[in-house]
């Protein structure tokens, strides 16, 4: 009989000693990547190139790069560990509002690797590639077919690109007619990017007022509409999570002005497979793929933000055009009246397999039930925290369920202490001031995603840190998160004395 | 002083009017971390937004409360915006404008108005 063994059971111990090194058992501690390589060495093996005489001259590079040298496992090893201390979609609830952040499925995954579209280049003669353009044909036709519109620009790279696209496509439309605008009405709850962009492009901004409903003022939008409004700006459902029950309207009084309907598509998973926005009166839409179609965000994979476009737009769309002839598929590059392009390229094709992916899996129906669970879900948060959140809007919500901080008065405790010590309960915050019409904002969007039990233990943290704040234990939040792997940063710090540069070699 | 419903603040001496964004405004804000001020010479409309303030929680336009013509702009304000929070009715006024129409000032809130004002918020 083997006598030699080993302890298997844990020993009572009198303290948790701190560790000698400072780790967090497991959890490594870890520096910048500027801090962990040493700037003589290098990962990889490589020879020494031979260098020609340079086109350059003296602006050739003749001090050090100052990159950090490290190898494949350093490296890998940095990001893991980096990865180790963030929250994602993959680790729980995200209820980051206007942000739909849901499940991004795995068949989407493997979609997009196929070696069909992962391994192709965007020079490749476009007779190599006809399956990828297909794809993107097939792509255009949902896009078109799930908004109601004529055509589509699948290469801006993201929301607000597809913002730009958009209003870019208004302004050749009001140039080829001679007849050139200067404003663009955009209301208060709007996301910051729309003025932004707007301005970018060269417009006057002006706001159109809110009514107390939380939805645009027709009687303002009428006073401030003129023969030199380009546009006006819209998102439905809005960033108060309303929908805009007068659009219909709002499209009559922008068209007799011959100004165009830009509608921010943002929360276009809300009414995607029931709402048709051409039939609600837009000219020009973007898609966030990476929201309503499920591709991941940030540092899942970019975003991709097609913009579909009404009949009196479409002949300005940028290039390329997708073209479907005799022989196949084929990309023109320079189409008549093409306004120009977004980006060097076609857009971003790993996400147009995704997005794919998700619709074809989904179909029409199920992709018209991802709508009616996301509205449903976001009411259910609604229904259990209203009776201890103060609800900025009366009645049932879309997408998004927003409050204000009116219920936190005289507890001490503010929108960001609360969102911190969600961080402490083990949950993403929820989106916080904005929109911006709305004190202290908090917007909540559960996407369809969310099983009733997730909802169930989100709204139980919530409800419990609630009664907390409210039986006066302020310094749960004022320090919160404790429990983070870093505590509350100075924000204000951080955006007055910012430490924008590493320290250089040598 | 005199008081807009966007939280400006206008005092007018001779025709030089200083503007500045009101102690209510600079506390809603909360930490100002940028200012953008007018460019000297700029003619600016009542109403239309003439400087930017940036706090940790948003970035929000500063209206012109008078029509005119900008004659000064606080330089202070881009290296020490937290002056915007500390003494935001006096130091930390944005720019003076030589106003077209003193009357506009005159057709602005005074204090007991704006606290009333403040009030129903």
């Amino acid at each position: 009989m083997q006598s030699v063994g080993r302890p298997t059971q844990p020993q009572a111990v009198s303290a948790t000693p701190d560790t000698l090194t400072g780790a967090r058992g497991l959890l490594q501690d870890e520096v910048l990547i500027f801090e962990l390589g040493g700037w003589d060495k290098t990962g990889v093996d490589l020879a020494e190139p031979e260098l020609d005489a340079s086109d350059l001259g003296d602006l050739v590079r003749v001090e050090p790069i100052g990159l950090p040298g490290l190898s494949e496992p350093e490296t890998l090893r940095h990001y893991v560990r980096l990865s180790q201390k963030n929250h994602a979609i993959d680790l729980a609830l995200y209820p980051l509002g206007s942000c739909t952040m849901k499940h991004n499925p795995r068949l989407n995954e493997k979609m997009a690797r196929l070696a069909g579209f992962a391994d192709i280049h965007p020079l490749q003669p476009q007779s190599t590639v006809q399956g990828a353009i297909e794809l993107m044909d097939e792509l255009s036709h949902w896009l078109k077919t799930l908004t109601g519109m004529p055509a589509v620009a699948l290469s801006p790279k993201a929301g607000a690109h597809g913002e730009l696209c958009g209003l870019l496509a208004i302004r050749a439309a009001h140039v080829a007619r001679g007849d050139a605008r200067k404003r663009v009405l955009v209301p208060t709850s709007a996301h910051g990017t729309n003025p932004a962009t707007a301005a970018f492009v060269g417009y006057l901004v002006e706001e159109i007022a809110q009514t107390d409903d939380g939805r645009v003022d027709l009687g303002d939008l009428e006073a401030k509409l003129g023969p030199d409004v380009a546009a006006i700006m819209v998102t439905n459902p809005n960033t108060c999570g309303l929908f805009e029950r007068d659009v219909i309207e709002i499209a009559r009084l922008t068209h007799s002005a011959g100004a165009y309907f830009y509608c921010d598509g943002a929360n276009f998973n809300a009414i995607v497979g029931r709402v048709r926005p051409a039939d609600l009166g837009v000219d020009a839409m973007h898609i966030n793929l990476h929201k309503t179609f499920s591709t991941p965000h940030g540092g899942g994979g970019p975003g991709a933000g097609p913009v579909v476009l009404s009949e009196a737009l479409a002949p300005y769309a940028p290039a390329p055009w997708i073209v479907h002839g005799e022989d196949g598929y084929s990309l023109d590059e320079a189409p008549a009246g093409a306004f120009g392009r977004m980006c060097a390229f076609h857009g971003q094709m790993g996400m147009f397999v995704r997005a794919l992916a998700y619709m074809k899996s989904h179909g029409t129906d199920g992709l018209r039930q991802v709508a009616e669970d996301a509205v449903l879900n976001a009411n259910y948060i609604k229904a259990r925290l209203s009776p201890v959140m103060s609800a900025a809007f009366t009645g049932p919500c879309m997408h998004e369920a927003l409050f204000t901080d009116a219920w936190l008065e005289g507890t001490g405790v503010t929108t960001l202490d609360f969102a911190k010590a969600m961080i402490d309960e083990g949950f993403h915050p929820m989106t916080m001031y904005f929109p911006l019409v709305v004190h202290g904002a908090m917007l909540i969007e559960p996407t369809e995603t969310e099983s009733r039990n997730e909802l169930d233990r989100f709204c139980d943290a919530v409800l419990k840190l609630a009664s907390a704040a409210r039986s006066g234990d302020a310094d749960r939040f004022k320090g919160a998160p404790f429990h983070a792997p870093l505590r509350r940063l100075d924000e204000t710090r951080a955006a007055r004395k910012p430490v924008l540069k590493c320290p250089p070699p040598g | 002083m005199r008081f807009t419903k966007d939280h400006e603040w206008v005092e007018l001496s001779g025709d030089i009017a200083t503007i500045g964004i009101s102690a209510y405004a600079a506390n809603a804000l909360g930490d100002v971390v940028f200012v953008e001020t007018p460019e000297i010479g700029k003619a600016v409309k009542a109403g239309d937004g003439f400087a930017v303030v940036e706090s940790v929680k948003a970035a929000s336009d500063v209206y012109a409360p008078v029509s005119g013509e900008v004659v000064e702009a606080n330089g202070a304000l881009s290296d020490t915006p937290e002056m915007v929070n500390q003494d935001p009715e006096k130091d930390a006024w944005f720019a003076k404008v030589r106003v077209s129409d003193p009357a506009e000032v005159e057709a602005l809130m005074d204090r007991d108005a704006y606290e009333a004002f403040l009030a129903t918020l």
